[in-house]
């Protein structure tokens, strides 16, 4: 078990090397565009040559590299061209603006899909587990920005119920998060529902469950007892994963609604070229992908007891 | 070689069967067949846009006009009413799935050209080819799939062909993991062993013995990665991020109508059940595909 979750972690900080490597590479293996991006379109280039010389630039290029992991490590990703504020200032208050948004997404639709999924599991074919595929077809069909404009013109322009941006200018107010999180859990919430649909569905044709039932054992208990706790292991990995489905759907949403969130951040940075703040939103949405897929890949065979034991029997 | 040459005439017309059988196949499932006709639909939309009697989906007329309002000198109707800048909506919609089909399509093919050469690599020849195309394609999917694509498109440019190349970085990857995982399934049946007991090459046996055996799982698969391509192709134009204006984009169309408000709800709904009914039809078809597969 110790050595399955050290080679994963391995692996993961194998990728993040590269993908670091790689992004150093694309933004800052030419140094003059660098200097033009910072010190601006009208600089001439013996003021682009100084400042090169001045920052460190003309020394190699893996030496600079190193020396940019170094920072990074230390959270120092350099200095934001656009917002002229350091990287990591910028950084960390966004990072929570859009953990508020993804906690309350997955507060919503891990039980609303766990439930639906279940409950159309256990019997398969039944009226809810057709309305359920029908629901999360429908539902995995209509891109966030879609349906972003679906429930702004309903909610929004009809009913005026809600306003329709998010930018919390005047304060919190949790009446500007409800069509973000909305949007997000649409979108979401069918795709781990079938899932735990299909989970739940395989584990009751199971030859335990067939035993549990034979035996006399009242319905609830065959359930709760003895089918759940398989048929939530396969679930939980696709949950873990989503995270990553989540990172882009908060883009969009952040864009639509003008939500200060991490996402927006990331794309303002690459629409304005403004190269450290992309370089350290993208790292730090390859470290949340790569992160939560080691978690489910660890989590998964904690929990599953048939890998857990091949393994340490192995 | 002569026997080469004798199995591939043979084999030409039973093929063009399989293909028109398969249309027949549909008839088993009413979610295929649903997810079929709205494809139809827009596939007919999209070929005879030419020869509709639309307006010219680019030229200003007059603005933010409700749905099935006649224009001022009473000559024309907007069924579908016009956008900010006084273009009809129903022609841009139009011209639009033109354009997203055309371009998804591409995307789409391009994805999976490189993403079948990588998994029918990776999964016959294994070994060390296996580790290193294993790796790259890792390597790609640890990024979010909106900020690779954000990445790359900002970093080269939002041109009709950097779309195409950002989609197959994308795509590719995953599609690699499905035509290896086939592979590493197939090479072990006995017609690929006889193949190569005939001294046939790898390539041979890769193309003609392993590729056309894997194409069930991976028609499913296209199918989806077409209602995929399609959404990432909207969405970039949402962004500012997709193939070039003037030329109407679904996603472009819901951008550019946002900040408007309740005058233009109109143009942002619409554009919105477009491309939501596209995705849905690419979304039904490859369900029954795969209920069809299923029931074989």
């Amino acid at each position: 078990m110790l050595k399955l979750a050290l080679r994963r972690f391995g692996a993961m900080v194998l990728i993040m090397a590269v993908v670091s490597f790689l992004l150093f590479l694309i933004f800052e293996s030419d140094k003059l565009a660098v200097a033009g991006k910072v010190l601006g379109p009208y600089s001439s280039i013996e003021q682009r040559e100084l400042w090169l010389e001045k920052e460190g630039y003309n020394r190699p290029f893996l030496v600079r590299y190193g020396e940019w992991v170094a920072d990074a490590l230390r959270g120092d990703f350099g200095q934001s061209i656009r917002f002229k504020a350091p990287v990591s200032d910028l950084l960390w208050p966004r990072l929570a603006n859009t953990a508020i948004l993804a906690g309350l997404v997955f507060a919503l639709m891990i039980p609303l899909s766990l439930t639906l999924g279940v409950l159309a599991g256990m019997r398969e074919g039944s009226l809810l587990d057709r309305l359920l595929s029908f629901l999360s077809i429908g539902t995995t069909s209509i891109p966030e920005f879609a349906s972003a404009a679906f429930l702004v013109a309903l909610f929004v322009f009809e009913l005026r119920w809600l306003p329709g941006t998010s930018s919390m200018t005047g304060g919190f107010d949790w009446r500007q998060l409800v069509l973000p999180v909305a949007v997000l859990v649409l979108y979401d919430f069918g795709y781990v529902a079938r899932m735990t649909r299909a989970s739940m569905a395989e584990v009751m044709t199971s030859p335990y469950i067939r035993t549990a039932v034979l035996k006399g054992l009242p319905r609830h208990r065959v359930i709760l007892g003895h089918a759940l706790r398989n048929a939530l292991i396969a679930p939980f990995t696709v949950i873990v994963l989503q995270l990553n489905w989540l990172l882009s759907g908060v883009i969009v949403v952040e864009v639509f609604f003008a939500y200060k969130g991490f996402g927006a951040l990331l794309y303002e940075a690459a629409m304005f070229g403004d190269i450290y703040l992309i370089e350290a939103c993208t790292m730090v949405a390859v470290f949340v992908a790569v992160f939560s897929q080691f978690l489910s890949d660890v989590g998964y065979t904690l929990l599953n007891p048939r890998i857990r034991f091949a393994r340490e029997g192995g | 070689m002569a026997v080469r040459g004798r199995r591939d005439r043979s084999e030409a017309l039973p093929l063009l069967a399989a293909a028109l059988r398969s249309l027949g196949v549909l008839r088993e499932s009413p979610v295929a067949m649903a997810g079929a006709a709205i494809l139809l639909f827009w596939l007919a939309m999209a070929v005879l846009a030419p020869l509709l009697p639309l307006a010219d989906p680019n030229l200003p007329l007059e603005p933010l006009r409700p749905p099935l309002s006649v224009s001022a000198d009473g000559t024309a109707t907007f069924w579908l009413g016009t956008d900010i800048k006084g273009r009809d909506v129903l022609s841009r919609l139009i011209w639009g799935a033109r354009r997203v089909l055309v371009w998804a399509g591409l995307a789409t093919l391009a994805a999976y050209l490189v993403g079948i050469a990588m998994g029918l690599v990776a999964g016959y020849r294994g070994g060390w080819w296996d580790e290193i195309l294993s790796f790259v394609a890792n390597l790609l999917l640890s990024f979010p799939v909106m900020v690779l694509y954000i990445v790359v498109i900002t970093r080269i440019g939002a041109s009709p062909l950097n779309i195409v190349l950002a989609v197959t970085f994308a795509s590719a990857p995953a599609i690699m993991r499905i035509v290896r995982g086939l592979v590493l399934d197939l090479r072990t049946r006995d017609y690929v062993l006889a193949a190569r007991a005939r001294g046939e090459g790898a390539l041979w046996i890769m193309l003609v013995e392993l590729l056309p055996n894997a194409r069930g799982p991976l028609l499913v698969d296209a199918c989806l990665r077409m209602g995929y391509t399609t959404i990432a192709l909207a969405t970039l134009g949402f962004l500012g991020l997709g193939l070039p204006p003037p030329d109407p984009d679904w996603g472009a169309m819901i951008a550019e109508t946002q900040p408007m408000g309740a005058f233009a709800g109109h143009a942002m709904v619409f554009p919105a059940l477009a491309v939501s009914s596209l995705v849905l039809g690419f979304n039904l078809l490859a369900d029954g595909l795969r209920e069809i597969s299923l029931r074989d």
